[in-house]
């Protein structure tokens, strides 16, 4: 069909940025979710609002700021330029960094919440067992805490690939580089190209569908139950 | 130096935690006293879960903190069991058991690992997860799984306290064959007298964050300074061996221990080799006095005793009196009325007549 030649690439591009996105954060969030669990330091409040303000920001906005710090006459646009990476808008490179920002509550938020159900006893059980601090992180935390992470990937993940506004204002519409689903959607909707809007929309949505399914399935398969 | 010496300074909300002592490196000692008189504390700063600023504490002549040292919990050689089940809920009964064990490099391990299945009974439980076991079964395997990693020091903080009659029944006997069987020193966190009397050979008596009194358990219990004596279950523990059996009248005869005159008691039957120790619980309300030795009596155990000490009880019209029955005491509380009548003063022999004799273990 003529339209799945069109659009494939969308498609790649947008599962591709899901992945990455989902992958980086995974990775960042931990640890950050992990200090402002167990923290006592006063800049916890800061660094919760901070890592909230996507929530409440309108996309366009963190896409105009975002847009002009990368820009060549932004900070971050001059340190990838000395660093010989160029400039970071309208490249993938540029929406991975912009979806991390955007997606940071949405993974951060759930294992936070994770590690503080978790409460501190079992880490003092296994400290009593001898197991060092990094060691009660990995054998204890992060398995008890298997739930929360899965719920931060799933979002991340569902979120990403929903992006619209962020997208729009940092990568454009360069196809086969920046053009995702939505956008994709978008642009068939100002066509008048219903069918093909409507065939994207419905994959997205029996994709959603799918996953949540999934993840309901994944979280019902452990074999323990808290006590 | 051997023996555990402490000496911590920590403010809490309700109390200030301020005690310095030694305590024994054998056997169990038992930390009593209410619920906000500081013993868990006490124990959390013992296991390096609460820092005591300036505290100092030596176990065994080896320093865990001291000036600038603290040893952080992981490094300390000790077993911790916490009041309520603390199992790993997303591990098996096996690998939490293993948790602790494989921590421990071979050379420092000081116990097998099927023994201990075997001294708290956990061969049928070992492929089950923690929600699927009792509150009494996922006691034993937190204190096995404490045994596993070959501490120099148990810490027990109120094991039983969280569950109900039954499982406390079914707990004891472990704790009481741990007693028996296991070198490792034991500090046990408890506000309930029938466990440290069951249980504990030392007790520390903890009040407002202080230490009112410690001591050896037939010396603490028959104090006429302390409460203890003053309780409606006031009671002493004397610790006996196993002399001899009467299979004919179901019953067993034990020896008191360090009791010049030989002195005997007759308990029922209990299938323990002769010489093994065991221990015997005496209430004072089941101790009457006779100025005669009575033969024409039901009573077995009529012990010939000296008046060490007369006090007041919590009651107006009884007393309670401290007997020495050749190295340990029992106490008897009879009425004021009787006291009189009978001149009972420091000093005076007399013949205990035990009504009840409960055998601990």
């Amino acid at each position: 069909m003529d339209f799945s030649v069109v659009d494939s690439p969308a498609i790649w591009i947008t599962l591709k940025l899901a992945l990455f996105t989902t992958a980086i954060l995974l990775l960042l969030a931990t640890p950050l979710a992990w200090w402002l669990a167990t923290t006592h330091s006063r800049a916890k409040t800061a660094v919760s609002a901070l890592v909230a303000m996507p929530l409440v920001l309108p996309p366009s906005v963190l896409g105009f700021y975002l847009l002009v710090m990368m820009g060549p006459a932004g900070l971050v646009g001059q340190l990838t330029q000395t660093l010989g990476l160029g400039l970071l808008p309208f490249t993938f490179s540029g929406l991975v960094v912009a979806s991390v920002i955007y997606s940071l509550p949405f993974s951060v938020q759930p294992i936070e919440a994770a590690f503080e159900q978790l409460g501190n006893r079992p880490l003092e059980v296994a400290a009593t067992l001898r197991a060092s601090p990094l060691d009660r992180f990995f054998t204890i935390a992060l398995p008890m805490a298997r739930p929360g992470l899965l719920t931060a990937m799933v979002l991340t993940f569902a979120h990403t690939v929903g992006e619209f506004g962020v997208v729009l204002m940092l990568g454009g519409n360069i196809e086969g580089e920046t053009r995702v689903l939505s956008v994709a959607i978008y642009d068939h909707v100002e066509a008048l190209e219903y069918d093909k809007a409507h065939l994207l929309s419905a994959g997205l949505i029996a994709f959603s569908f799918t996953t949540l399914l999934l993840l309901q399935q994944l979280n019902k398969k452990r074999k323990w139950q808290p006590v | 130096m051997s023996g555990i010496e402490f000496d911590f300074q920590l403010p809490r909300e309700d109390f200030k935690l301020q005690v310095s002592a030694t305590l024994p490196d054998r056997g169990i000692t038992a930390l009593f006293g209410a619920s906000g008189s500081g013993k868990t504390t006490l124990l959390r700063c013992i296991a390096g879960l609460e820092r005591a600023p300036g505290g100092k504490l030596v176990v065994n002549g080896e320093i865990w903190q001291q000036g600038r040292t603290f040893l952080a919990t992981h490094q300390r050689p000790i077993g911790y069991v916490f009041q309520e089940a603390s199992l790993f809920a997303h591990l098996g009964v096996q690998r939490n058991l293993e948790y602790g064990w494989r921590r421990i490099p071979r050379p420092q391990r000081n116990i097998e690992f099927e023994e201990v299945i075997r001294l708290l009974g956990l061969e049928t439980l070992l492929g089950r997860f923690p929600h699927q076991l009792s509150g009494g079964q996922r006691q034993r395997v937190a204190i096995a799984r404490a045994l596993l990693t070959s501490p120099a020091l148990l810490l027990m903080d109120e094991p039983l306290s969280a569950l109900d009659l039954d499982s406390k029944q079914e707990i004891l006997p472990y704790l009481e064959r741990l007693h028996d069987e296991s070198r490792v020193p034991i500090l046990y966190v408890s506000h309930s007298p029938d466990e440290v009397v069951r249980l504990a050979d030392h007790l520390v008596l903890m009040e407002h964050g202080k230490i009112v009194a410690q001591g050896e358990i037939n010396q603490l219990l028959t104090r006429s300074d302390l409460s203890l004596s003053r309780l409606d279950e006031a009671s002493a523990v004397l610790k006996c061996r196993v002399a001899a059996h009467d299979p004919d009248y179901h019953v067993s005869y034990v020896a008191i221990d360090n009791s010049g005159l030989k002195q005997k008691l007759l308990v029922p039957f209990k299938d323990l080799p002769t010489d093994h120790p065991v221990r015997v619980r005496i209430l004072a309300r089941d101790v009457s006095l006779a100025l005669q030795m009575q033969s024409q009596t039901s009573i077995s155990n009529i012990l010939p005793a000296r008046v060490v000490e007369v006090f007041p009880s919590n009651t107006p019209f009884q007393v309670i009196v401290k007997l020495d029955i050749g190295g340990q005491f029992i106490l008897s509380k009879i009425t004021k009325r009787s006291a009189a009548l009978l001149h009972i003063e420091k000093d005076k022999l007399v013949y205990a007549q035990v009504k009840s004799v409960a055998l601990m273990r």
